[in-house]
């Protein structure tokens, strides 16, 4: 297998468009595999370390969600902005926190056909 | 619990409080950090309060979660108010959802938070009747080598 395919957060922040609400100083994290999802149970259930998560949902649980699962950093897809609350507990928890005009699928898309892998079958998180 | 106890903690948990909810289970995995529990064990327990912190919330008027760890295990006890559950087999299979469009707005009620505890954890079970609220135990062990 070969390595996977690393983007920083900077690279997917010029493909995109992508404005920066904050983590501004954390744009060198390298990411090597995202997911996009709107339901937080979801994420919960498939997400895994150190994704990159896209997401419309733009209340605090999105942040919430990302800190719980590990998660490297959010973008908010159609131009959705979290709240205050999120954007506050998001740089509490060092979580870069970015907005794309990119409806979901072509936000994904783009960063698929850059070689950006998704996470894959669901994650079987222990032993049987 | 037992006297080996090195940490026990109890959290209220409002129902309907969309705002605060998640703020337990944030908080309990800086707990968990700082008293320097195996990551991968603080991930799984993360997701797992975090997925019953978000039910009470949902469907309960109040409830609580209490956290206790000794040196073996780690251990919620969820309690709440709320409705019950008829049919808990229902419950705990992938997809099953009694949520409202407000739960779903909120990101939450794909019906996978029960069997999504339930695979993070070591040890789960779940008490329930209608009208009598909830129960859950959630274990984990953290001297298990995988």
């Amino acid at each position: 297998m070969s390595a996977p395919t690393r983007m920083t957060l900077k690279e997917i922040q010029e493909l995109l468009q992508a404005e920066v609400i904050t983590g501004d100083d954390r744009l060198d994290e390298e990411i090597t595999a995202a997911g996009g999802s709107d339901l937080m149970s979801d994420v919960l259930a498939f997400g895994k370390p150190g994704i990159l998560l896209l997401t419309g949902l733009s209340n605090s649980q999105s942040v919430r969600t990302a800190n719980i699962i590990d998660a490297k950093a959010i973008i908010y897809v159609r131009g959705k902005k979290p709240d205050q609350e999120g954007i506050e507990l998001a740089r509490a928890k060092n979580i870069p926190l970015l907005s794309t005009q990119f409806m979901m699928y072509t936000a994904c898309g783009l960063l698929f056909s850059h070689g950006l892998k998704g996470i894959g079958a669901p994650p079987v998180r222990k032993s049987p | 619990m037992s006297d080996d106890n090195i940490l026990s903690q109890r959290f209220e948990i409002r129902g309907g409080d969309f705002s605060n909810a998640g703020k337990a289970s944030t908080s309990i995995k800086e707990i968990l950090q700082e008293i320097g529990i195996d990551p991968s064990i603080i991930i799984r327990a993360s997701i797992a309060s975090y997925e019953a912190e978000m039910n009470v919330v949902m469907y309960a008027q109040r409830g609580s979660l209490t956290l206790n760890i000794t040196p073996e295990k780690l251990h919620f006890k969820l309690e709440d108010d709320g409705p019950g559950i008829e049919n808990i087999e229902l419950a705990m299979k992938e997809g099953f959802s009694t949520a409202t469009d407000k739960m779903r707005e909120m990101g939450f009620g794909a019906g996978m938070g029960l069997p999504n505890i339930k695979k993070n954890a070591d040890k789960f079970e779940i008490f329930s009747r209608p009208g009598q609220g909830t129960s859950l135990d959630i274990t984990f062990f953290l001297n298990e080598t995988e």
